[in-house]
């Protein structure tokens, strides 16, 4: 009896140990995923310490600063302080009368002021180490002014891609992504719901529609870099004269008349997304009860009438909601459009589909890449907004969906 | 669906068979459903059209890299340098291998452990919670992790081991991030797969006097290994297939290496680095590039189908 007492409490002793391992992998699984979001907000926000090559307080006229002063005052402080020929380029461009006021003040700054960051710190050490921070600046950088500064601010999102980090902005990506995304959109949504139309209600058990469902659960697993190749294969190469926009006599200076346009990627990721759109549509559908079917046909409707009257209106919330995070998924994608031939650097919006192009991935991805510290700080500031983008997304379909079941 | 029709009988009159004619409806064909019909056909067709799409263009360019290179030397050569004319997957391979075991190694008991817990121990309600916030690390952004790997796990890594074991870009801190990133995928098919298991099973452990772990672990686990087995295959091809954690984060350059803290290009890092750049169509790079992509596609597609097979061949069966 004491030996079976004595196994009993070995029994229950490793029972108790393994119970703790299962639930510290869990908390390790959450851990990873807080310690992720902390050390993007680590880098988005945080000190700066700022050189300028002439202190403003130095340009205020009459003891005026400069952020008071007259317009007139501004261009004279312009003409003072740039040289000859950039202040006759700068007024070629425009006027001067015809600029306004703040562009010319931004130009005052930018071109004489010009605030450089010569060193940042994480946030970490901004809220807990403020005093070695300041003690650092005053030692090793004694004309930079230290100021706490979001990476992530307005004119982030407003202002175009630039090859110095603090000037630099999303909007060139964020309108990259959105124009592909549309593409994608366009492209997958009808095909997709239409593929889980014919598996689900058409399809009889035979061959080929095997092959095609077995197919389409093998194409989900594919890795996306190989997506890739086939939009560059077929997209941009074989398909150039359509995807340059050269057919439709589209092809202007900035489209330069290759296939690396926004339509070859929007339908790369429309290929990638597809055999997830058509497999979350599958399900949607296949929860329709079968009744609502059997009463649709009872009444003298044919197939397609069942389908587009009873089936899809009760499975649109499902299809929906999938579909939506199909498209989560294609907005982070970023390996197969670098194969399929993202722009590394434009300034300029895109105009259509087929402008040249980049996205907000592929954008924090050429970020990340670079060496100097303040680009860092930038791609965490551009994962900032991409989350966002992925978290309203997710928030649509929720709603979507919630809205939906309430009406049927 | 078959249709059954109806011949009409010799002894109906003339008027009878013009009357079914025009109000047989089952007889009239409507245009506009096989129109549909067809149409949707085709979008399911678009599927296979891309597996034909994806397997003509890869050979296409293979064969044009395989007619300059011989195929032994692609698998056994020990170094890939285009610019000397190099080709040999080894390097790049071995890199994959490094990379994908490093996740399996973090990924596998990590999420096995957690879909344990969530379909065993954790209550309904904590599960509930626990659940959508491990799909949310799923459904993060690649490129984040590659982040995530470059600017706090290499530096974690360098701060433990020291730096001048750990070199910035090493193949290591690439692997642990994506083991990161699949634990999810791991936790919820294993998850899936055990809380299929019926309880009848569980009862009856208990009933033996059994505890919740060796429950866990004898009855339960065994039951739904097919499942599990079945997520790990697709966990690996997976890691197989992750590209912008490795492109960040693992370094540039193929390095036949098997120290995980030195630098080595795995073959989508290389595929990424390659047509990131100025890239000639019909160069030997680009070429290659295509042979990776094709070897690339074999070993995902193969582990796919095996880890279907798996499910199928040893799924236990309870009424």
């Amino acid at each position: 009896m004491s030996e079976f007492k004595a196994n009993l409490d070995i029994r229950h002793r490793a029972g108790h140990i393994w119970r703790n391992i299962f639930r510290a992998s869990t908390v390790f699984g959450i851990l990873a995923l807080i310690v992720l979001l902390l050390n993007i907000a680590n880098s988005a926000f945080g000190y700066v310490a700022i050189e300028n090559d002439i202190n403003p307080a130095d340009l205020a006229i009459n003891s005026i600063p400069i952020e008071q002063l007259h317009q007139v005052d501004l261009v004279w402080i312009l003409e003072q302080n740039v040289s000859a020929g950039l202040f006759r380029r700068l007024e070629s461009e425009m006027p001067w009368e015809e600029r306004a006021r703040e562009e010319i003040y931004d130009l005052v700054v930018e071109r004489v002021v010009n605030p450089q960051v010569v060193h940042t710190w994480p946030l970490g050490g901004s809220l807990f180490h403020r005093a070695e921070i300041q003690a650092e600046v005053a030692a090793k950088f004694p004309g930079a002014t230290l100021e706490f500064r979001s990476w992530l601010t307005g004119d982030f999102l407003t202002t175009p891609q630039s090859p110095e980090a603090d000037r630099a902005g999303v909007r060139t990506a964020i309108l990259g992504s959105g124009w592909t995304i549309a593409i994608t959109i366009l492209f997958a949504f009808p095909l997709g719901v239409g593929a889980a139309i014919y598996l689900e209600e058409y399809a009889s058990d035979n061959r080929l529609n095997r092959v095609i469902q077995t197919n389409i659960n093998n194409l989900a697993g594919v890795p996306s870099i190989i997506y890739g190749m086939l939009g560059l294969a077929i997209f941009v190469r074989a398909l150039e004269p359509f995807t340059s926009g050269a057919i439709f006599g589209a092809v202007d200076d900035t489209a330069t008349a290759s296939g690396r346009t926004i339509i070859s990627a929007g339908m790369t990721l429309g290929l990638l997304i597809l055999p997830l759109i058509i497999i979350n549509a599958q399900e949607a559908i296949k929860a329709v009860s079968n009744s609502l079917r059997q009463a649709s046909y009872g009444m003298g409707a044919t197939r397609w009438q069942t389908v587009w009257h009873h089936v899809l209106p009760n499975a649109i919330s499902g299809i929906l909601t999938g579909t939506i995070l199909a498209i989560s998924r294609a907005i982070g994608e970023t390996a197969p459009l670098v194969v399929v031939g993202a722009s590394t650097f434009i300034t300029f919006d895109p105009e259509g589909p087929f402008s040249k192009f980049t996205t907000l991935p592929i954008q924090i991805y050429q970020w990340t890449a670079r060496p100097q510290a303040e680009f860092r700080n930038i791609a965490a500031a551009a994962i900032l907004v991409l989350l966002a983008m992925l978290l309203s997304m997710n928030a649509a379909a929720v709603v979507l969906r919630n809205r939906y079941n309430r009406k049927i | 669906m078959t249709q059954q029709i109806e011949i009409p009988s010799p002894s109906t009159t003339t008027i009878e068979a013009g009357y079914n004619r025009t109000n047989d409806l089952r007889k009239r064909r409507r245009l506009g459903e096989t129109v549909i019909q067809t149409l949707l056909f085709l979008a399911g067709g678009i599927s296979i059209l891309t597996t034909v799409g994806i397997v003509y263009e890869l050979s296409k360019e293979s064969v044009h890299f395989l007619s300059q290179v011989s195929l032994i030397e692609f698998f056994t050569h020990a170094k890939w340098n285009p610019q000397l004319g190099n080709f040999g997957i080894l390097p790049l391979l071995n890199a994959t291998l490094m990379t994908s075991t490093t996740a399996m190694l973090v990924a596998l008991p990590m999420g096995l452990s957690i879909a344990i817990y969530l379909s065993e121990y954790a209550t309904p309600k904590a599960s509930s919670i626990l659940k959508p916030i491990l799909e949310v690390l799923a459904g993060i952004p690649t490129v984040v992790y590659g982040y995530f790997a470059l600017t706090f796990m290499t530096p974690l890594l360098r701060s433990v081991l020291g730096k001048d074991v750990v070199e910035i870009y090493n193949t290591a801190s690439a692997g642990i991030v994506i083991g990161i990133l699949i634990i999810p995928m791991v936790s919820s098919m294993s998850e899936d797969a055990l809380s299929a298991v019926p309880r009848a099973l569980r009862e009856a452990s208990y009933g033996l006097g059994a505890t919740k772990l060796e429950t866990a672990i004898k009855v339960v686990l065994p039951a739904a290994i097919s499942g599990i087995v079945a997520a790990f295959i697709v966990a690996i091809s997976r890691a197989i297939g992750e590209t912008m954690i490795v492109a960040i984060a693992a370094g540039a350059g193929p390095n036949l290496t098997f120290n995980p803290f030195l630098p080595a290009e795995t073959m989508t890092g290389h595929i990424v680095r390659i047509s990131g750049g100025d890239l000639s169509y019909n160069s030997i790079d680009y070429n290659s590039i295509f042979a990776i992509g094709l070897f690339l596609f074999f070993i995902t597609l193969s582990l796919n189908i095996i880890s279907q097979r798996v499910v199928r061949r040893f799924r236990e069966v309870y009424e």
